[in-house]
């Protein structure tokens, strides 16, 4: 589990998970989009307590080992200002076939979104900004 | 009376106007100590939608507050 102050490099991170062992790869990629809730977003800014974040990520991928044995992750997510399109967040699995690959990624963002110490802060093109909460997050951007 | 620090963060901060405070507290648990400072800053948020951590560890709201501890107040996460 990472988190970075630096534009995420999914190719970059894809080789960290090349295994001989490995027959299937899955990979998740949240990106800024430009409207939530009829709202035109300009630009987003995350807020992340990163201690935490480790942590919990970290347990994360851990609970995802236990769940799908063999499997490879890993996690990254941005902090601080990022405009529309780029990568907010990103999750890699490797495995031995595409079933529990599917599964782990799909497990890991699940809970990076629900239990990670995260914020955001979306800023509207009509000058108004606002946290995104937690009642809104589940159809917010990177579904 | 305990001595405890609070920390605040994203809204939470915002409302409360600083990152961080040292206040003293007779709440046993920190949804004790959290109802009291809501109260203090005129929100109502309800714990079921927010998290907390005691000394960088993910804490249950029932949990009990002990002299010196750092509560770690979370609003409403949006990770993703």
């Amino acid at each position: 589990m990472q988190v970075v102050d630096q534009p995420i490099s999914p190719d970059q991170l894809r080789k960290t998970l090349l295994d001989p062992a490995a027959g299937a790869y899955c990979a998740f990629e949240g990106w800024i989009r430009n409207r939530n809730e009829g709202h035109d977003v300009t630009r987003l800014e995350y807020e992340v307590y990163v201690p935490l974040a480790i942590k919990e990520g970290e347990r994360i991928i851990r609970e995802a080992q236990l769940k799908y044995p063999g499997i490879v992750a890993h996690c990254v997510h941005r902090a601080g200002l990022l405009e529309i399109g780029e990568c907010a967040v990103w999750v890699g699995v490797s495995s031995e076939h595409r079933d529990e690959a599917f599964r782990a990624c799909r497990y890991i963002i699940d809970e990076v979104k629900h239990r990670l110490p995260i914020w955001k802060k979306e800023y509207y093109a009509n000058g108004d900004s606002g946290w995104v909460n937690c009642e809104r997050c589940g159809e917010h951007a990177a579904d | 009376m305990k001595s405890v620090t609070v920390k605040y963060f994203a809204l939470f901060r915002e409302r409360a106007g600083t990152a961080e405070e040292a206040l003293t507290t007779d709440a046993t648990t920190v949804a004790e100590l959290f109802r009291s400072l809501q109260h203090r800053h005129g929100s109502a948020d309800s714990v079921s939608h927010c998290k907390v951590a005691i000394n960088d560890e993910m804490a249950s709201w029932d949990d009990a507050i002990e002299d010196g501890d750092t509560v770690l107040l979370f609003p409403p996460v949006a990770g993703g």
